[in-house]
C-alpha cells in the first residue's frame, strides 16, 4: 500500500483502478484485462513523468516529507556494514533522533551519524520525528571527537524538521549544543561529508552539516525556516506556505546554484520513495565518491577547505 | 490697529510656531511606567533610574559610552550581495532595507569599532535589533568576520554585544549559514589565543544564540534578557503548557549553567576592562578619570569629534 502525498491524488485514482483491474482479473479467468490495465499504466507513467517534471518548492517540501521516504536507519542498514551504534552524550541522556556509531562503508571504517525520524507512531514517538535535544548534538559532538582521534571519516545523513523546541531542551542548553556541534564540525580534521536526505531544518541541520561537501538528494529541501513558519511571520497566514517556499529558494536546485550544495544526487522518477533501493545505491555511490575525494587533503586542507567553502557562501547569487 | 499687527501678532504667532518641541524627550519605562527624561535616560545607559529596567540601546550610543571618551573608529565591513535571492514576501526585501535604513539612520544591524576601554585596546561588535530585528544575514556575518579579523591582526580581544530575532528570513538559506561563517570567524580568535566575550543582550534568540552568542569564553548578560533558540511562544504551542515565570531570561540561563554573569549595563563597563585585562595578563586598569586618548588616526569618524568637548592636551606626567 503506497502513500500518495495530496498532489498525487489523481495518480493515485488511475494506479488504484489498474490494481483494481489486475484483481480482477486474477480472480476471474474469462476476462482479459491485461490490455486495458496496461493502457492505465501507461498513463499514469505519463501523469507521474509531468507531475514530477517541474515540483514546485512547496511540492518539494512535501516529498521531501514523505513518510515512505528511506530515513537515516534505512541507508545505514543498507549501505554500512558492522554498524554499532554509539549511544549517548556522557552527561545527561541518549537522544533517539540521533542515531550514530561505527560502520564500515564498503572495508572503510567511518563514523556515521544522523537524524531519524521513525516510520511508524511507535517509532516516530520514539524518535521524536527527528527533533534532537542537546543531547543529540552532544553525542554527535562526542562521535565527531571520537572520529577525529582515530583518523576516521565522518558521514552525516541530515533529516530533520528543526531542533527541538521544549522546555527541557531549551534549558539544557539547546543553543549551546548546536553552536558546539557546528564548531566541531569546523574543527575535525578528517573528511565530513553530509548528505540531505529529506528536510535540512535550520540550525538543527547545520549542526551536522557544516561539512566539506554537501550532497542532496533531487526532491530534498534545506532552509533557515519551515515554509509553514516563514509564512506566519512575513505573511502574518500559516497558509501561505506555497508563497513562502517559493520566495526562501530551498530547493536543491536553487541551493547547488547558490554553492551551498556541492553535488544533486537524481533520485527515482517520483521520488526517493517509488524506488528505495535505487535511492539508497545513488547516496552510497556519492557517499564513496566524496570520501575518496577527500582522503587525498591532509587534516590542515580538510579544515581550510571546509573554512573556505562557508566563508565564499554568498558571493552567488540567483537570477531574478 | 498697527501696534497689534506689527506687534502683537507676530509675537504671539512666534510663541507658537517657532518653539517647536523635539519629539522623545521623554520615554516611558516599560517595566514600572515611570516618565523618564531623555537626558538623564543617555547618562544612565538607557537603563531606568527607577527599577533598572534595561531598555534597547544603540550600537552607536553603546559605544560612546563604552570607549575611553566616546572615541572609537569604525571597522569596515564589506558589503555583501544586496538581494540574492530577489526575495519578496508582502513587501520586497529592498524596500524593507531602505525603511529600515530610514527609520535607523545606520546601513545595518551590526557596528564593528575599534578602540580602548580602560586603556585597553579592543574591537567590539554590537547588533542593533531596531534595525529589522538585528537579524543575522549576510551583512552581520560579514561584520563578525571582519571584526574577527581586525582582532587578529591587531591581537586585541574582541567583545561582541548580540542583541537579535534570529536569521534574516529574507536571506533564506544564506543567513543559515552564517551560523557556520561566524563560528568560523570564532574559531579565528580561538587560535590566535584571544578573548572572545559574548555580551548577551535582550532578545538574542534564534541562529544567533545557535552560533556566534553561545561560543563566547565569557558569557555575560544583562538583566532581565531574552536569550533562548525556540521562543516561548513556540515551545508554548508545541508542549501546550505554560511556561514558568522568567522562563529564558538572563537570571534562568544563569541558572542553568548557560552563563558565566548577569551584570548591570552601568557596571558592564568596568567588568569588561577587568575581565580582559586579566585575560591579557595586563595590569590592573588605573581607576578614576584618565586622559582622553589620541583618536585613532584617519578612519575616525567626524561626528564623533564634534561632540567631544575640547580637554586639555593628555599630560605625560599623570600617566601611570
Amino acid at each position: 500500500m503506497q502513500n500518495y502525498l495530496e498532489f498525487e491524488k489523481p495518480l493515485a485514482e488511475i494506479e488504484g483502478k489498474a490494481e483494481e483491474l489486475r484483481a480482477m482479473a486474477r480472480t476471474s479467468e474469462e476476462t482479459d484485462v491485461s490490455k486495458e490495465a496496461e493502457a492505465l499504466d501507461r498513463k499514469a507513467a505519463d501523469m507521474l513523468r509531468d507531475l514530477y517534471k517541474d515540483l514546485s518548492p512547496w511540492r518539494k517540501c512535501q516529498v521531501a516529507r514523505h513518510p515512505d521516504r528511506p530515513h537515516c536507519k534505512d541507508y545505514i542498514d543498507a549501505l554500512f556494514t558492522e554498524y554499532t551504534p554509539l549511544a549517548g552524550d556522557r552527561n545527561f541522556a541518549d537522544d533517539h533522533a540521533v542515531m550514530g556509531g561505527l560502520a564500515r562503508l564498503g572495508d572503510r571504517p567511518v563514523m556515521v551519524i544522523g537524524h531519524e525520524k521513525g516510520h511508524d507512531t511507535k517509532t516516530r514517538i520514539e524518535r521524536n520525528f527527528g527533533m534532537a535535544r542537546p543531547e543529540g548534538y552532544r553525542k554527535a559532538i562526542r562521535l565527531m571527537d571520537l572520529a577525529q582521534r582515530f583518523k576516521l571519516p565522518v558521514v552525516t545523513l541530515v533529516d530533520t524538521p528543526g531542533a527541538y523546541p521544549g522546555k527541557g531542551a531549551e534549558e539544557r542548553g539547546q543553543s549551546e549544543a548546536i553552536a558546539r556541534s557546528t564548531q566541531k564540525c569546523l574543527q575535525l580534521g578528517v573528511p565530513l561529508v553530509t548528505v540531505i536526505i529529506g528536510e535540512g531544518g535550520s540550525g538543527g541541520a547545520v549542526a551536522f552539516a557544516t561539512a566539506n561537501r554537501v550532497a542532496m538528494l533531487e526532491h530534498s529541501v534545506y532552509s533557515v525556516i519551515s515554509p509553514e513558519g516563514c509564512a506566519s511571520i512575513l505573511w502574518k497566514d500559516a497558509d501561505k506556505m506555497r508563497e513562502a517556499a517559493e520566495a526562501l529558494r530551498l530547493t536543491a536546485q536553487d541551493l547547488a546554484k547558490l554553492g551551498v550544495a556541492d553535488r544533486v544526487i537524481p533520485e527515482p522518477l517520483g521520488g526517493a520513495q517509488r524506488d528505495r533501493h535505487a535511492t539508497v545505491a545513488a547516496v552510497g555511490k556519492a557517499l564513496a565518491e566524496m570520501i575518496v575525494e577527500l582522503e587525498k587533503k591532509t587534516p590542515e586542507q580538510l579544515v581550510d577547505d571546509r573554512r573556505k567553502k562557508f566563508l565564499d557562501l554568498g558571493s552567488k547569487g540567483l537570477a531574478a | 490697529m498697527n501696534w497689534i499687527s506689527n506687534y502683537v501678532r507676530p509675537r504671539i504667532n512666534s510663541l507658537f510656531s517657532r518653539r517647536e518641541m523635539p519629539e522623545n524627550l521623554w520615554s516611558k519605562c516599560e517595566g514600572c511606567g515611570t516618565m523618564l527624561f531623555h537626558r538623564e535616560l543617555t547618562d544612565n545607559l538607557h537603563v531606568c533610574s527607577n527599577c533598572s529596567h534595561h531598555m534597547p540601546i544603540s550600537p552607536r550610543k553603546r559605544f560612546h559610552a563604552l570607549f575611553d571618551g566616546g572615541v572609537f573608529a569604525e571597522v569596515p565591513v564589506p558589503a555583501p550581495n544586496a538581494d540574492p535571492l530577489h526575495f519578496r514576501d508582502q513587501k520586497k526585501y529592498p524596500d524593507r532595507m531602505r525603511a529600515a535604513q530610514k527609520a535607523t539612520g545606520e546601513k545595518e544591524a551590526m557596528l564593528v569599532a575599534e578602540g580602548e576601554i580602560g586603556r585597553t585596546p579592543i574591537v567590539a561588535a554590537a547588533q542593533d535589533f531596531s534595525f529589522m530585528g538585528g537579524s543575522m544575514g549576510m551583512y552581520v556575518g560579514n561584520a563578525i568576520i571582519a571584526a574577527a579579523q581586525r582582532a587578529v591582526k591587531l591581537k586585541r580581544p574582541l567583545i561582541l554585544f548580540s542583541a537579535a530575532g534570529g536569521a534574516r528570513m529574507q536571506e533564506g538559506i544564506l543567513s543559515l549559514m552564517q551560523m557556520p561563517r561566524t563560528t568560523v570567524a570564532v574559531e579565528m580568535l580561538r587560535e590566535a589565543d584571544l578573548p572572545y566575550i559574548v555580551v548577551l543582550t535582550h532578545p538574542t534568540t534564534g541562529g544567533v544564540t545557535a552560533s556566534y552568542a553561545m561560543l563566547g569564553d565569557v558569557h555575560i548578560a544583562e538583566p532581565g534578557a531574552l536569550i533562548c533558540f525556540a521562543g516561548p511562544r513556540v515551545i508554548e504551542q508545541t508542549i501546550r503548557e505554560k511556561l514558568p515565570e522568567g522562563f529564558q531570561r538572563a537570571e534562568y540561563l544563569l541558572d542553568h549553567g548557560m552563563l558565566d554573569r548577569v551584570t548591570d549595563r552601568r557596571a558592564l563597563r568596568d567588568e569588561l576592562i577587568s575581565i580582559t585585562r586579566m585575560l591579557l595578563g595586563e595590569p590592573p586598569a588605573v581607576s578614576g578619570d584618565l586622559p582622553k586618548p589620541e583618536a585613532p588616526a584617519a578612519e575616525a569618524p567626524k561626528a564623533d569629534a564634534k561632540e567631544r568637548k575640547p580637554k586639555p592636551q593628555p599630560d605625560k606626567s599623570a600617566e601611570p
